[in-house]
Formats: C-alpha cells, sequence, structure tokens
C-alpha cells in the first residue's frame, strides 16, 4: 500500500485547472444595480457559498463588486488597475446596465465610473469595458439591460444604449475564446446567475465541458423552455378557462401574459426558495429576458396579439398555433433597429441641447 | 426670494493646509456615487464636499407617449433596491389619474409586501453595508484605540443579543465571515420571500397593476408571509439591543461624535401604507387621506412639525438647477396651471418639469452632476428648503411622533415618541420598543433610527396581516377593480421608498403619457448646490464632520465621511462616487472657495 495515495474520500476529487479567479463586477452601465441586489438573494449557490468555498472543486474566488466591497474609492479600483494591466489574471468580467453610445454628443458622459487622475474628468463605462475586455478570461452580461438594452433601451431613449453584445459585436471572443455569456432577465432571476458563475468556475477548474448557449448567448438548460411550458396555469389554458380579471386564479394570457413565446424558466423555478414569479402567482408575462423587451411587448396590460388566436383555437388546432408562435418568438427574439454602436442617435429622439 | 436655508460651512478658515481627499466610488451602496472633499487635517474637520453622480438614463425623456398603464412597469427599473416602492407609488398615482380604486384586500397586500420590502431592505443596508463601516477590521484600521476599547468594554445589552464584548459585536460584522453579517445576509432572503408572496417578485414586482393586486388570495398566503414575520420578529428582538449597544459605545469612545454627518433638522417624510377605509385616490380628499396613512406624512424643520398635509407638499414641491447637466425649462410647456383644488402650480414643481440634458465637461466650480436638486418652498419664509430624507426612518419616525395620528394596536404615535409592540415569539417574551425623538439628525441617530424602523415595520405588518385576514373571512376576496384610461388626466402618488420621500407626477393626454416626472430620495439627499447656492444634503453633513478617524493623510480612509455619507442610505442608480486622492496640500489661497485667506 503506497503511503503517498490520496484517502479514499478524495479519490475522484480533481485540484482546480488554476488556484485563484477573480471576478471584476461593473454595475455602472445604465441599469438599476438590481441584478447585483438579485444574486444577494441566490441560495443555489448563495455568493457566501461561492466566496467562502463551500462548493468542492472550485478555484478561490476574489469578488470585486462595488455593492459589496469592503474597499471604497482608490483602494477599490485598484483592481480595475490591476485587470487592465493584465496583473490580474485570470479575471471574469462582469458587466451590469446597458452600454449607452457615448458617440452621439460633442463632450460629457452618459455613464461613468471613477475619475481619470490626469483630467480629473469620469471614466466611462464603455472605457472601462475597452480597457478590460481585452484582459477578460470571460464576460457575462447580467441582466436584460446588459445583454440586450432593456428598459433603458426603450424607443424615444435619450442615451442610444444597446446590450454588451451590440457594443463589443454578437462574434466577439475572449482570449480564451469564450463567447459572451448572456444571462438576461430584469432583474435577473437569483439562482439563474449564480448557478451560470458556478458553471463557468468549473469551466474554468476544467472540471466541465464549453458552456452550451443558444443563438442569443444564453445558457441553453436555463432559457430552452418558455414561460408558459414551465406554468402552472397552463392547464388552465388547455381547458380554454381564461381570468378575465386580475386576482384570478385562471390563465391571464388574456389580460396581457406574453408567457407562450417568452424564453424564461421563472414560473418553474420560482423568484427565489420556489416562492414568487411572474403568471404562476398572478403577474403577466412583459418579456423581461427577451431582446425585444420592453418595446414588442408594450403596452404591457393589452392582450398579445398571438394569444388571440391561440385561446379562441385551443385545442384543435395546436400544430397551427405552435408554427404561429415560432414566428412570435422569432420576432421577440430580435432587438429593436435603434440598438447599435454607431455615431447616430435613431432611436425617435431629437435632442436640441447635445 | 430665497436664501441659503442652512449656515454654509465654507467660511474661511485660518488653516493653509486643506488637503483634497476624494472617493469615486463610494460603495456599499446603490449606484454611482463620488464624494470630492477638502480636508483641513490640522483642525481635524472637512471643509468642504462636493457630491457627484455619474449615471443618465433620462426615464421622463423615454415615458412620453407610453400608455399610462405602463408606468409602473417602467419606473420600477428606476431602481435595482427599492424598484417596487416605485412600482407602488406609479400605481398611486395611476389610480388618482384613472379614478380608481382598489378593494380593501388588494390594499393590504400592497402594505404587506412594501412592509416586507422596509423588513429587508434595512436589513441588508444596515447589516451587510452599513455594518461593514463599524466591523472589526475597519475600526481596527482607522481607530485602533477605539477597537481596543471595545476590548474591554461588556455589551450592556449581552443577555439579549448573545454578544459578550463590543468587540465581539464588530467581529460579527466582518463582511462575510462574521457569523452576524451571515445572519442578516440570510433573513434578507426570507423578507424577501415574504416580499415575493406579495408582490411577486423582487425587485421588481410582477403583480401590481393600476386598480389593485393580481396576487391570489388564500389562506395559505397569509400563513406563509405570517409563520416568516414571527422569524423576523424574533431575529429583531435581538438587533435593537445590539446596535443600540454599538450605536451608544461610539458616543462613549469618541466624545463628540454627535457632530458626524450632523446637520439642521430639516426632514421630509411623505407617509406610507395608505388605510383603504379613507383612501380614495382623490386629489380633492388627499389631505384626509394622506393623514390617515400608518406612516404619516410630514416636513419637520428644527424639530417643529410644519405640516402633514400631502397637497401643501405637493405644491411646494420645486426642482432646481444651478449645478447639474440640464437646460431650464422655463420655455416649456406648463402642463398643469392649477390642481384639482383651483391652487396654481408652479413652474418648477414635476407637473411641469421638462428634463432637458445636456452632458458636458464636469466642473466643480460650475456643473457637476446629473442630480438636479429639489426642494421644498416654505411659504412663512420664502425659503427654498434643502430637506433630508435622513435616509428614510429618522424622518418617518420623527413625523409619526409628532404627529401622534397613529394608533393600531401593535404601534402608537405618542407625540413625542413612538411606541412599537412585538407579540411572544419561539423563544422571547412580548417586548416594546420605544423610539424616542434623538437631540441631532446625524450620522448614528439616522442609523439608529433604521433599526427601529424595522421594527415599526414588522409591527405595522401584524397587523397588515390580521386586516387582511378579516377580509378573506368575510369572503370579500376581489383584488382588482376595473377602470379605462381617461383621455385627459394628471396624477400624483406619495410613498416613501425604503430610503425616503417618493413622489411620481403624472400627466395624461390623448390617453397617452405627456409628462411624468419622478422623485425618489436620493435626488432629495444627493444634490449639488442650488441656483441660490444652498448645498445639497450630503454636501452640508460631510461639511460639518469633523475628523475623528486616527489616520493621517497618507493612510487616511475616510471613515467617518462614509458613515455620514453612508448613514443617508444612498441609492444612486442617479447618484454619487468617492475617490481617495494622493492626498497632495493645496494652498488654500488659490482656492476661489474659500473667499478671503490670510
Amino acid at each position: 500500500m503506497a503511503t503517498e495515495a490520496a484517502p479514499y474520500g478524495r479519490v475522484t476529487q480533481k485540484a482546480p485547472a488554476v488556484a485563484e479567479v477573480h471576478i471584476v463586477w461593473i454595475t455602472a452601465g445604465l441599469g438599476c444595480d438590481g441584478d447585483s441586489v438579485s444574486i444577494t438573494a441566490a441560495t443555489q449557490p448563495s455568493i457566501e457559498d461561492v466566496l467562502l468555498g463551500a462548493i468542492p472543486g472550485l478555484p478561490k474566488v476574489h469578488l470585486h463588486n462595488p455593492v459589496l466591497a469592503y474597499e471604497n474609492g482608490d483602494d477599490f479600483l485598484k483592481y480595475w488597475y490591476l485587470a487592465e494591466q493584465g496583473k490580474l489574471d485570470p479575471f471574469v468580467l462582469v458587466v451590469e446596465g446597458s452600454i449607452p453610445n457615448e458617440k452621439i454628443k460633442k463632450e460629457g458622459y452618459w455613464a461613468a465610473l471613477g475619475t481619470n487622475p490626469k483630467t480629473g474628468q469620469p471614466i466611462t463605462t464603455n472605457e472601462w469595458i475597452d480597457r478590460l475586455a481585452p484582459q477578460a478570461l470571460g464576460i457575462i452580461a447580467c441582466g436584460t439591460c446588459a445583454t440586450y438594452g432593456g428598459i433603458h433601451a426603450m424607443e424615444g431613449n435619450p442615451t442610444g444604449c444597446m446590450g454588451l453584445a451590440d457594443y463589443l459585436g454578437w462574434g466577439w471572443h475572449s482570449k480564451a475564446g469564450l463567447p459572451i455569456v448572456n444571462v438576461p432577465g430584469c432583474p435577473v432571476q437569483p439562482d439563474n446567475f449564480m448557478e451560470t458563475v458556478l458553471y463557468l468556475l468549473y469551466q474554468v477548474a476544467g472540471l466541465a465541458p464549453m458552456i452550451p448557449l443558444d443563438e442569443q448567448l444564453r445558457p441553453t438548460w436555463l432559457f430552452g423552455k418558455t414561460v408558459h411550458e414551465g406554468c402552472d396555469r397552463a392547464g388552465y389554458y388547455e381547458q380554454g378557462d381564461f381570468a378575465e380579471s386580475y386576482g384570478s386564479p385562471k390563465c391571464i394570457v388574456k389580460l396581457g401574459c406574453w408567457g407562450p413565446v417568452v424564453n424564461c424558466n421563472v414560473p418553474k423555478r420560482g423568484w427565489m426558495a420556489g416562492i414568487g414569479g411572474c403568471p404562476n402567482v398572478g403577474g403577466i408575462c412583459i418579456g423581461c429576458t427577451m431582446p425585444g423587451f420592453p418595446d414588442k411587448f408594450m403596452p404591457f396590460m393589452d392582450e398579445p396579439p398571438g394569444a388571440r388566436v391561440s385561446t379562441s383555437a385551443v385545442g384543435a388546432y395546436g400544430r397551427a398555433i405552435t408554427a404561429l408562435r415560432t414566428l412570435t418568438q422569432a420576432t421577440v427574439n430580435k432587438e429593436p433597429k435603434w440598438r447599435h454602436p454607431r455615431a447616430e442617435l435613431t432611436t425617435g429622439y431629437h435632442p436640441r441641447s447635445y | 426670494m430665497s436664501t441659503v436655508t442652512a449656515p454654509t460651512k465654507e467660511a474661511p478658515t485660518k488653516s493653509k493646509n486643506l488637503v483634497e481627499m476624494n472617493w469615486d466610488p463610494i460603495t456599499r451602496i446603490v449606484g454611482s456615487l463620488g464624494i470630492f472633499t477638502k480636508i483641513d487635517f490640522a483642525n481635524r474637520h472637512v471643509v468642504e464636499c462636493h457630491s457627484t453622480s455619474s449615471i443618465f438614463r433620462g426615464y421622463s425623456i423615454f415615458m412620453k407617449g407610453k400608455d399610462p398603464r405602463d408606468a409602473h412597469f417602467i419606473t420600477s427599473r428606476i431602481c435595482g433596491i427599492c424598484g417596487d416602492n416605485h412600482a407602488t407609488c406609479a400605481t398611486y398615482a395611476q389610480n388618482m389619474a384613472f379614478g380608481v380604486r382598489p378593494p380593501a384586500l388588494a390594499e393590504w397586500i400592497v402594505n404587506l409586501g412594501e412592509a416586507a420590502e422596509y423588513m429587508f431592505d434595512h436589513n441588508i443596508f444596515q447589516d451587510n453595508l452599513v455594518g461593514v463601516d463599524f466591523c472589526e477590521q475597519m475600526v481596527k484600521e482607522t481607530n485602533p484605540g477605539v477597537f481596543a476599547k471595545a476590548e474591554k468594554t461588556m455589551a450592556p445589552h449581552g443577555d439579549l443579543h448573545g454578544f459578550r464584548t463590543i468587540a465581539d459585536i464588530m467581529r460579527a460584522l466582518n463582511p462575510f465571515t462574521g457569523s452576524f453579517y451571515r445572519e442578516a445576509l440570510q433573513m434578507s432572503r426570507m423578507t424577501r420571500e415574504m416580499f415575493c408572496l406579495m408582490e411577486g417578485r423582487h425587485v421588481h414586482p410582477s403583480t401590481l397593476y393600476p386598480g389593485g393586486v393580481g396576487t391570489v388570495p388564500t389562506i395559505q398566503l397569509f400563513t406563509d408571509y405570517l409563520v416568516r414575520l414571527m422569524k423576523y420578529v424574533e431575529f429583531m428582538k435581538k438587533v435593537v439591543p445590539l446596535h443600540d449597544d454599538l450605536f451608544d459605545f461610539f458616543y462613549e469612545a469618541l466624545p463628540g461624535y454627535e457632530e458626524v454627518g450632523k446637520r439642521r433638522v430639516l426632514l421630509a417624510c411623505w407617509g406610507s401604507f395608505n388605510n383603504p377605509a379613507v383612501c380614495d385616490y382623490t386629489y380633492k380628499n388627499m389631505t384626509n387621506w394622506g393623514r390617515a396613512m400608518y406612516v404619516t406624512p410630514g416636513i419637520v424643520v428644527d424639530g417643529k412639525l410644519v405640516t402633514t398635509d400631502l397637497v401643501d407638499i405637493n405644491l411646494n414641491i420645486r426642482i432646481l438647477l444651478g449645478s447639474s447637466f440640464y437646460d431650464d425649462w422655463q420655455h416649456s410647456e406648463t402642463f398643469v396651471k392649477t390642481d384639482p383644488l383651483g391652487n396654481p402650480v408652479d413652474k418648477h414643481h414635476p407637473w411641469n418639469q421638462s428634463t432637458i440634458p445636456r452632458p458636458q465637461k464636469r466642473d466643480f466650480g460650475g456643473k457637476y452632476t446629473w442630480v438636479m436638486s429639489p426642494r421644498w418652498y416654505d411659504k412663512r419664509t420664502g425659503d427654498h428648503l434643502a430637506l433630508d430624507t435622513g435616509g428614510g426612518p429618522i424622518a418617518r419616525l420623527w413625523a409619526t411622533a409628532l404627529a401622534g395620528l397613529v394608533d393600531i394596536g401593535y404601534i402608537k404615535s405618542t407625540g413625542h415618541s413612538v411606541k412599537m409592540y412585538l407579540p411572544k415569539t419561539t423563544s422571547l417574551p412580548e417586548v416594546e420598543f420605544e423610539w424616542k425623538i434623538p437631540k441631532w439628525s446625524n450620522a448614528i441617530e439616522r442609523d439608529r433610527a433604521r433599526t427601529y424602523f424595522q421594527v415599526y415595520a414588522a409591527s405595522a405588518a401584524l397587523y397588515f396581516v390580521e386586516q387582511a385576514l378579516e377580509e378573506l373571512h368575510s369572503g370579500r376576496t376581489k383584488t382588482w377593480s376595473e377602470f379605462k384610461v381617461p383621455e385627459e388626466a394628471i396624477g400624483c402618488g406619495f410613498h416613501e421608498a425604503v430610503r425616503g420621500v417618493l413622489s411620481h407626477h403624472v400627466v395624461i393626454r390623448n390617453g397617452k403619457i405627456a409628462n411624468y416626472h419622478p422623485y425618489p430620495p436620493t435626488p432629495w439627499n444627493a444634490n449639488p448646490r442650488d441656483v441660490y447656492g444652498t448645498p445639497g444634503p450630503y454636501e452640508d453633513a460631510v461639511q460639518n464632520t469633523p475628523i475623528f478617524e486616527e489616520n493621517g493623510p497618507d493612510k487616511f480612509k475616510g471613515i467617518d465621511i462614509m458613515r455620514s455619507v453612508r448613514s443617508f442610505d444612498p441609492c444612486l442608480p442617479c447618484g454619487v462616487h468617492m475617490y481617495l486622492g494622493d492626498g497632495k496640500v493645496l494652498e488654500t489661497r488659490h482656492s476661489p472657495m474659500f473667499g478671503l485667506q490670510p
């Protein structure tokens, strides 16, 4: 018996391929910090599970997130500067908030973090992305603002903002060969995000293959089904029994629910600890995980155009409905055309002051 | 005519060595905040402060022309920690504009959701964000002498909360590794579950609508909430004495600490928790239903209650510019000339505001932030008062205490204090806590009030559960009232976001939003010098602050400044940064802000 042999309990465990990983988290997009707040609600895994090494096989994780950081000001930003210089290697960049178009005006800034010591002016969020993206092992866009533009990229917006992939390019790959990973949701469902982080950490550790993503760069196991497919009110739908007023336990498609064409697992998973959600608890699905959000779902409280056909023909025309839905789903899976990085504002707002 | 309402702290100083110290970003808050200061280390105080925010999104611009029913879904996204406060406030404004009154049960469900929000949000902010400023690691780095004293100081209420010394409390607050830090984080999840029961999702709710809620009222819904609530009640019986011990210790260990973050008592509260028996959402009855709220609206100036009338509060809101990146709207359309009672509405009232952004370079001598300067016009004196919210709780408790209107069994306002009752729980007997009006509006009292308001929210929730169950048991289970969107209407909503006053102001024309301006608490707190030169509350409070930190300029953390700013519970998805400068010494005579210098 070799004395060097590992104790029996450790024989299947592998040391992570990378001992330590940093997570550099930019919340300074045009957002609300709601995704950072959301992840503090996660329990599968929780933020402290990941940071305190409570899950086997993970590298040691150092988190640099402004909502949770111990440090302030330059003490905090030193990690940003190290990352930019390639001295915080490896790190995963998390981006929260939509990316404004800083090219549509003469001067000033829409979004910034920290002060440039040379000029005394704020360092724009876009400049940080330009500095950090080439050095990052991978980038996660957290929440619908960062993934596709979201609320702040609504028609008529003054900032010309967009999703991260619109800004960096949909074909962007990190120096390690990873595409952008999009975890949409407004805000992001807490466990959806932490589970994606966990997967990527396993991948970094050499314990998991390339993360499976769909065309919109979403993890397939989280966004591969529709709201409707996971909704416990779908039985009412099948019976053609629809709610006529809010507060009813029946199917609410006639009241504005877009569940049949929206890629999201929230009714199935609940919001946290299996509690809450959207149509499963009486809240119409407004499509907040989708590239077409919010414009293609507004006004939210009107019956979606597809629902009318479906609700009157349910049962009899199953196949036809599926085909129609696929069309609608393809439409709402596309962003509106005004979300782009060109040096022009095409949202419909016509500024005279910049 | 307006005057500077607080004595300016920019008076000439005899010191020759001012050090420029900036923190950008200020972390452990929500959003983007920078604090730029000049500090006189010889005399150990902050001489000048500017507060700046580096984000602009443009809600008031992109909401124009949209369906007014969408307002609460959209405005929830203003804030990632109290988005539901916005959604709720928006439904209040929609209800007024649409002329709809939700069923009583819907109001109790919203009140329960909002109570859970206060319980969650104050909890996570106090113990996971602010608490770090009082943790072992921070106190050791900034005031090793104070930490040594904490090791020797027994916690007066150790028998109630389980920590023997003050240093033990500080250790428990260390981020992630501290036991109380982790317990609080876990508790913040349970309260969010309570929230999700009532409003569907945190932080952007799914089940709120104009006219009521989509939440399905069942026995199970309220049982699931109540069981969790009682666990929180037990938790708070330990947390109040824990924080009292910690905060009292700072006064004792650092004599004069009451000056940190102190400013004139200029507190605003817009009221919270509507009473469905009184609230019909009409503007004409707003004075009455405002006073029936379970947190009383009020403005407290120098310790005196100036008004509790929401109409008075509404009409005298003024949005000023001066140091913000916007053009004035003097020549834009006046949307509302008179309110529904016939009172004239000012051009600088949110109903008549037009947001015209003008991005430009940051200049602390000119324009330096995206935050505007909300003020309240005091018609007695002609002052535009730079009211603050003190982070919410201190203003809510102060206004409620003085008004003497709330008396619901679990909570009683006495005219000079607020008494709150918590019933027996698993391992602890019934308890009464009393919040008494403090001597100062300062950092420590803002923080202390936050803990007491967590109790207030829990006590109120106990009452709301009883009321909701009474509706349910009586078979009144409707949660939504039908409405039609009018072609032309105006509306306003008044609420308390977690960190203070929140109002939404909407104008509807041709069935669409013609103008929409939300006023959250942070613009009230984080604003810059206005057109009259009056600094915003953060600036004012920091400029007042003495320095107790033991470090000199080279290792300076600015902890007293951090405690001052964080006591306001900054939430700046529209707001403020702190950047630690390199400690260069300025020649004060070159600084035009200081006027006459030797």
